[in-house]
């Protein structure tokens, strides 16, 4: 094939000058791109403002897709579950009488618990849910990690809010538009979470390596002290989340760093919950509450 | 009765509307970058950029359609519905265009396969160019291999959506 017809206008005066402004409308308009971005790096949800159309266009669609596939994308799991299921059947029903009486202990500890700290006076009522929500599309086509969730600001989401599945952590809300909302999840490589080991309480961080895994850095000196099948719960450093969140298992561990997948993984969750900002749910209000509780928290990671 | 192929050519003296001569593109491009309202909660890049696959695929296959700064609106919303930063798709895919004008001024012989080249060049300035925009907006360190599968069959993909795009250039420019 030749080449397509030039668009070089010939001597027609006015079709030159409306090709150059259409290059100067474009060389323009990129320069204002670039600036944007400029704009981003320095503040990254600035002009979230702007991204209300597209979500609110797309969350209906979204919403009503969601609804289908949620019974599809757990067929695997029925059909396997039929595998075995005698044995499976008889084991689990000794693993129940085995649990009935943890539970009892459990209850015991549980009011045991709440006996003392009243006496300590701790203000920890359970009032950091805020709601729950479903997770209806994702950013899959970007290298950051973020899903949007079908609740925004008219229904009291604030950026800043942890995300939690009953498997464990999910994320924090990035943005919030007035019904739907842009979650960070686990695995962004922007997203660092304090957490600690749950059997003996290493300190470590957990930062989102961008391929559904997270990487872990123990605050401790000397050797790496991770071994595979490590659980690792938030700690509670940094006041975003509340202790004792499920993080991640540890799968992996290389020299200095540890490599964990999240124990909640978004894709499989039904409905995620969001919960209040923990340091403004436990703080007590009176003249001597610390004024951190008031501002919100750090831009990507509470410090450790 | 009528053959069914007889069912979609031009009538004499009839010309399809402006709204759907022009609107067409636009839309499957704006349809392409929604794609990610699909309820598919993704772990890693791994769905391609259909809005910009259509933008190339349209540009490559209509020189004369749209002008270079149709990449500011359409990228403008793109980066409304992607999750990157804004402005990212806006100055990509404007330079991706003003680049292609630029390469069509020179080659002198161009085929389905320059085409094809062209595209893989420009999906992979634009993946690349969004990695780096995420990256220095506070994406953190993202391994540039984190991207490189989507790369692959977004060129991939490339023909086909060159394909269903003249499929619907058929039935757009007939009345």
């Amino acid at each position: 094939m030749a080449r397509p017809p030039s668009r070089r206008p010939g001597i027609n005066r006015r079709a030159q000058y409306s090709l150059f402004a259409s290059y100067v409308v474009a060389i323009t308009g990129a320069v204002v791109g670039l600036l944007l971005v400029v704009i981003a790096i320095f503040d990254p949800t600035g002009f979230s403002a702007l991204r209300i159309a597209a979500a609110e266009i797309a969350r209906p669609a979204s919403v009503t897709m969601k609804s289908m596939v949620s019974g599809i994308a757990s067929v695997d799991e029925v059909l396997a579950s039929y595998w075995r299921a005698g044995s499976q059947n008889m084991a689990l029903r000794r693993q129940v009488e085995a649990d009935r009486n943890r539970i009892i202990e459990a209850k015991a500890v549980a009011q045991e618990n709440v006996r003392l700290k009243k006496l300590l006076k701790l203000v920890d009522e359970d009032s950091t849910d805020l709601l729950s929500a479903r997770l209806i599309a994702s950013s899959a086509s970007s290298a950051r990690r973020f899903a949007r969730l079908n609740a925004g600001s008219w229904q009291g989401v604030r950026p800043g809010m942890p995300v939690r599945a009953s498997e464990g952590l999910v994320g924090r809300i990035h943005s919030v538009t007035p019904n739907s909302s842009d979650v960070l999840l686990l695995t962004d490589a922007s997203n660092i979470v304090p957490v600690r080991r749950a059997s003996d309480n290493i300190p470590a961080i957990s930062t989102g390596l961008g391929d559904g895994s997270v990487e872990i850095r123990a605050l401790t000196a000397g050797r790496n002290p991770f071994k595979p099948g490590d659980l690792l719960v938030t700690s509670g450093i940094g006041g975003v989340y509340q202790p004792n969140i499920p993080v991640a298992v540890v799968v992996r561990a290389q020299g200095e760093i540890a490599y964990g997948v999240p124990l909640a993984n978004p894709a499989r969750v039904d409905a995620v919950v969001v919960e209040r900002i923990f340091e403004q749910a436990v703080s007590r209000p009176g003249p001597a509450a610390p004024p951190v509780a008031e501002t919100p928290p750090a831009d990507n990671s509470a410090a450790p | 009765m009528i053959d069914p192929h007889l069912h979609h050519v031009p009538k004499l003296g009839r010309h399809p509307s402006r709204l759907r001569l022009a609107g067409v593109p636009v839309i499957t491009v704006l349809f392409g970058s929604l794609l990610t309202a699909l309820p598919l909660i993704a772990q890693s890049p791994i769905l391609p950029p259909f809005g910009l696959l259509l933008l190339l695929s349209w540009r490559l296959l209509r020189p004369d359609l749209w002008r270079a700064w149709i990449g500011l609106p359409l990228g403008l919303f793109d980066d409304m519905a992607s999750g990157q930063p804004i402005g990212s798709a806006m100055f990509l895919w404007t330079v991706a265009l003003i680049g292609i004008d630029a390469i069509e001024h020179r080659l002198v012989w161009r085929s389905y396969r320059q085409d094809w080249l062209i595209a893989a060049i420009a999906i992979i300035v634009c993946l690349s160019g969004g990695l780096f925009f995420a990256r220095i907006t506070g994406g953190g360190a993202v391994p540039f291999s984190l991207i490189v599968p989507q790369m692959v069959w977004t060129i991939l993909l490339f023909p086909f959506v060159v394909r269903q795009c003249a499929r619907m250039d058929r039935w757009r420019v007939m009345a």
